[in-house]
């Protein structure tokens, strides 16, 4: 096998290391060093994929980031992952590409028939052709367009990647190592600051690899190696290669991927595959270079047309020929370094050049080299299907309205060069209002937003020595502000050619009778005719011409084919470009892996898992689990084969006939200690909090300002000036907040502090008419009789040595009490109530069996409390005081929280007696009533009631006070289900509450 | 993300804190007779400006203090920081 395409020596791969590859199933071999493209145009491969739209065939454009044709799926240790630059990704050891976007092989794509369909096919032709039948969208536009769209096939197994986070500071952040990256790096680091030089290509240096230029009687390249190894060096510096930095935000906040492993064949054991990078920085420094841009002609999108500069770095850096009769068609002095390059390694290119007589050092040495050049030439269209085969080309008149007689000339590739368009990216971005700058046709940042400064070509300075000189100033000027050091840094000598004016020349016109595609996106297929269709129907504005005609949408973003539409539409809007403007800039700057975003939240990893100190007792007691907010609580604890419904009311049975255990450490709890704790309580409350004596709990409902129930507990008065909150396991973190809202900024009088105390309390609930007698037996030293331990009253108790809380309180309505142990303690606790209520026959319960003890009991949880009821909704009028004000009161006032009507919960019982009933059904009148059927109320929690053995539910109903008795229908569209029932009271259980004071 | 200079522990990106709406609105007091109109307005309307707007934000995954921001809500510039007790002149 050999590479026909590579030269014998030069470039800066590896020749010492042979890797061999896949491409289509096709083995080939490359160099360490390379990337898939250039290993692929070593081997002679040109045809890489398929258009978006016209299915054309489709080559390598570029060498790097602003790739629009070269996309490919990438398979790698198992993996696949699609939207693939071939010019990005390095080559390493039997890695796998194929091509996307056609179907059944990229030689051979049948939708390919596009491209002799695309008079059919033009600008907003999906938007006016599948509109109608509408019915039709779904059924067969959609999954047409679906199949025959797209890049590449997402992995469907699980990403056994890792992907890390990391948050850094520094005082200078470089984005690209070029000359002026790499200039004010070294004299911020030499002022001591701390700086952050990133990458995006695997080798540092940029421009500096392929120019032909001497620093300080260095090559360029030795200069960049020189400076790079030093930096690496310096204990302030930190160098990062194969690191995008994709996005500017906020208040000098920048994200960089950085790619670890996509160049190995497989991650290293403990490695990420990338690293994403939050970055905050004091001072921001973008040295981002410039794209070159194409010429628009016909056909140029044929596989063999790509940058002139593309064609110079794939031969200086990995010594690749992209032809060897190379046609360089250029608007300025770039297109003749390229053709220089050729003709150095032997190959005789052609230069056509759109100007009359450029003169420079740079067209001398061509010319001395004795490179044929045609001036106020252009190449009129691209000639060869899967391959340039030759060129038609003419010469152009003076104002570039009229060609010449056509020729046709044999070559095998065309480099193109239209001269530089800056990366301005992260400087807009950054909100940098950027200005059009005349000389370069193209623009430039204006005024800084944020402390940010472009340096070198991203800033429109095209000259090295220009370019050295102020970003060796930016650097020690910038750094010095921040570190206070002055050490000046001398500014090398620099050998650079100078080069002469480049024509404005961008559009070659088509001649007479010709109806070429000449394509400005190459990756979405926009052709001039498209944008002159989206004029010529009314579309003024940039944005508006992109969205309808797609230019520069697609995963490259427009960046080798925005300035050339933005020339088009002031053309023919007759406008100068500065006028037209260009659509925003917005992040990511390349497509970012969502592997990389996500970080390590994933799976269990995507919040935090809380586990109560008993939580590997419930293991072992094969309690069957459920989140709970960011609890892990037991659901059910599985007997045998039951399944939920069977162990769960098992459970809540046995509560109501000896007694039950529940985990209940979930609970919010906030400690609310200090002199005026009472009156806080008094004004977070609906009810009154001044006279609760020490030793004694109450139950309280909290409301926000706007009236609705916030929360619900019962807080303990444990000493004169502390006091023990409890909140609902979800409202928990909300609720501290409020307390510390009005603490701080409301009622800062207020001698009060609130602190969360939810993880240094376990907590256990002892429910059951057996509860007390179970209770005596831990606390055998207590009165926790009737009498002694009243129902809302307050124990401090000994279990066994452990100090412990003891509150008769109840959700289940039965005689309960909850006990409450350092954390540390939980565990213990747990087993001694395991083991002495053993004689008792407990059972432990899980939240199914307590959701259906307090919904049978018409006690109000989440599901009624959903922050769109009041207290009334929730029967707990009672608790509103009517004396003392409170938060939210006075909202209560509002019409439609007094109406008559109001809406207010209620039990449900299907009349069957058998049919359960989904949670979230409607309660409606007539079921057959044409939709939208008015709904009176929703179902908002449902159990099978273990007191009666049917079903049972709780629902918030309109005018729920009188509807007591009658019958609606419960309808669950969802579910299929239309349930005749009866409405009847929330209390279905002991309506008196006698259990719980017994 | 913003960068917000808390007034107890320093500059902390905005991921430790969470937004607590306009700052310049006032309770009404305890106990006071409030018209619906002044209530509404306390409640519910605000002015959601473009431009130079003060702000609540409690540092929550801080020190838990609440805090005032002079934020400009086109730009996200942040002039100055207050602690809740600071009169904003």
């Amino acid at each position: 096998m050999t590479q026909a395409f590579r030269i014998d020596n030069g470039g800066l791969v590896n020749r010492e290391k042979k890797l061999s590859f896949k491409f289509n199933g096709k083995s080939y071999f490359g160099y360490e060093g390379d990337t898939l493209a250039s290993a692929l145009l070593a081997n002679g491969v040109h045809l890489v994929g398929r258009s978006f739209k016209y299915h054309r065939p489709r080559g390598f454009f570029g060498a790097g980031v602003d790739e629009p044709y070269a996309i490919v799926q990438l398979y790698r240790n198992g993996e696949t992952e699609p939207n693939i630059k071939a010019t990005e990704q390095e080559l390493f050891e039997g890695l796998e590409a194929k091509s996307v976007n056609c179907w059944p092989s990229v030689n051979f794509d049948i939708g390919a028939i596009n491209n002799f369909l695309k008079i059919f096919l033009p600008a907003g032709f999906y938007y006016k052709t599948f509109m109608w039948p509408k019915s039709f969208w779904y059924r067969i536009y959609e999954p047409f367009i679906r199949k025959a769209a797209g890049l590449g096939v997402a992995s469907t197994k699980h990403d056994n990647e890792r992907y890390e986070h990391k948050y850094e500071y520094c005082d200078l952040l470089i984005a690209g190592s070029g000359p002026s990256g790499l200039a004010s790096a070294y004299a911020a680091a030499k002022n001591g600051a701390k700086v952050i030089l990133a990458e995006d290509k695997p080798r540092f240096g940029g421009s500096l690899l392929t120019s032909d230029v001497n620093i300080g009687n260095q090559s360029g390249k030795d200069w960049a190696e020189g400076l790079i190894t030093e930096l690496k060096t310096m204990p302030n510096v930190v160098v990062k290669n194969r690191s995008q930095i994709f996005g500017y935000y906020d208040h000098n906040m920048l994200v960089m991927s950085e790619k670890v492993s996509d160049h190995l064949p497989e991650t290293k054991k403990y490695h990420p595959n990338k690293r994403l990078w939050y970055i905050r920085a004091k001072e921001v420094l973008i040295s981002s270079g410039s794209i070159e841009r194409p010429i628009v002609f016909g056909n140029n999108d044929t596989p063999g047309v790509m940058l002139s500069s593309a064609a110079k770095e794939y031969l200086k850096v990995y010594g690749v020929l992209v032809g060897k009769k190379p046609l360089v068609f250029t608007n300025n002095d770039s297109g003749y370094e390229t053709a220089i390059e050729f003709k150095k390694h032997g190959v005789d290119p052609i230069v056509l050049d759109t100007r009359k007589n450029p003169e420079s050092e740079i067209i001398d040495e061509a010319k001395n080299l004795g490179i044929n050049i045609k001036n106020s030439y252009v190449v009129v269209a691209a000639q060869g299907y899967k391959k340039v085969k030759s060129a038609d080309i003419a010469s152009i008149s003076e104002d570039k309205k009229k060609l010449g007689k056509i020729e046709n000339i044999q070559c095998d590739c065309i480099c193109v060069s239209g001269f530089w368009t800056p990366t301005i990216h992260l400087a807009s971005q950054s909100g940098n209002k950027t200005k059009f700058k005349e000389e370069i046709d193209a623009f430039i940042p204006g005024q800084s937003k944020q402390n940010e400064t472009t340096l070198g070509a991203a800033s429109g300075i095209f000259s090295l020595e220009e370019t050295l000189k102020t970003a060796f100033t930016a650097g020690s000027e910038i750094s010095k502000k921040i570190t206070k050091k002055d050490n000046e840094v001398a500014i090398p000598n620099v050998v650079e050619k100078q080069s002469s004016q480049h024509d404005k020349f961008w559009c070659v016109p088509l001649p007479k009778g010709k109806n070429y595609k000449r394509f400005l996106d190459f990756q979405n297929d926009v052709a001039v005719s498209d944008v002159e269709i989206a004029l010529r129907e009314g579309y003024r504005s940039i944005e508006h011409v992109k969205r309808y005609t797609t230019l520069g949408m697609a995963t490259d973003q427009g960046k080798t084919s925005n300035l050339n539409g933005l020339q088009l539409v002031s053309e023919i809007e007759n406008k100068v470009v500065p006028a037209v403007g260009h659509t925003t800039f917005r992040p990511p700057y390349t497509p970012v892996s969502i592997g990389a975003i996500v970080g390590r939240e994933v799976g269990k990893h995507s919040k935090p898992t809380r586990k109560s100190p008993m939580h590997e007792w419930h293991k072992k007691n094969s309690a069957v689990f459920v989140d709970a907010g960011v609890w892990l609580r037991p659901r059910y604890y599985k007997r045998g084969n039951e399944n939920l419904f069977e162990a769960s009311k098992r459970e809540a049975k046995n509560v109501r006939t000896n007694v039950g255990v529940c985990d209940v450490t979930t609970l919010g709890k906030i400690d609310v200690k200090g002199p005026d704790a009472a009156e806080l309580l008094n004004r977070v409350y609906t009810n009154a909090w001044l006279k609760l004596p020490v030793g004694k709990a109450r139950y309280g409902v909290m409301l926000r300002e706007d009236g609705i129930v916030m929360d619900d507990g019962t807080t303990t008065r444990i000493s004169e000036n502390h006091y023990h909150m409890t909140t609902t396991t979800a409202q928990a973190a909300n609720v501290l907040s409020h307390l510390e809202y009005y603490l701080q900024l409301v009622w800062p009088e207020l001698n009060v502090n609130v602190v969360s105390t939810t993880e240094q309390w376990a907590g256990a609930a002892i429910a059951g008419p057996k509860s007390r007698d179970l209770l005596q037996k831990l606390f055998p030293n207590s009165d926790v009789s009737n009498e002694g331990l009243p129902f809302m009253g307050y124990l401090e108790g000994d279990l066994f040595g452990v100090k412990a809380r003891i509150f008769r309180i109840s959700f289940s309505g039965e005689l309960a009490y909850e006990v409450n142990v350092e954390s540390d303690y939980g565990n213990f606790m747990w087993e001694k109530i395991m083991e002495f209520g053993e004689e008792f026959n407990i059972q432990p319960y899980g939240t199914e069996a307590l959701s259906t003890l307090r919904i049978e009991m018409g006690h109000v949880a989440g599901s009624e409390l959903d922050g769109r009821t009041i207290p009334y909704d929730n029967a707990l009028e009672g608790l509103v005081s009517k004396k003392k004000d409170f938060i939210g009161k006075r909202s209560l006032k509002r019409s439609a929280f007094t109406a008559e009507d109001r809406q207010r919960i209620v039990g449900v019982v299907p009349l069957d007696k058998k049919t359960s009933i989904p949670e979230g059904s409607h309660l409606v009148k007539d079921y057959k009533a044409p939709l939208p059927n008015p709904k009176l109320g929703h179902i908002s929690a449902s159990c099978w009631s273990v007191e009666y053995d049917n079903p049972f539910s709780l629902a918030i109903l309109k005018d729920g006070k009188n509807m007591v008795g009658q019958k609606l229908f419960a309808m669950s569209p969802l579910k299929n289900k239309v349930i005749p029932v009866e409405i009847v009271s929330s209390h279905y259980v002991d309506p008196k509450g006698e259990r719980v004071r017994s | 993300m913003l960068y917000i200079n808390c007034p107890h522990c320093g500059m902390r990106s905005q991921n430790e804190f969470s937004y607590g709406g306009d700052a310049s609105v006032k309770r009404p007091e305890l106990n006071k007779e409030v018209s619906d109109q002044e209530w509404d307005d306390f409640v519910y309307n605000r002015k959601s400006l473009r431009g130079k707007h003060l702000e609540l934000w409690q540092h929550i995954s801080g020190c838990r203090q609440w805090i005032k921001v002079e934020r400009d809500t086109a730009t996200h510039e942040i002039f100055r920081t207050f602690k809740a007790d600071e009169e904003v002149a």
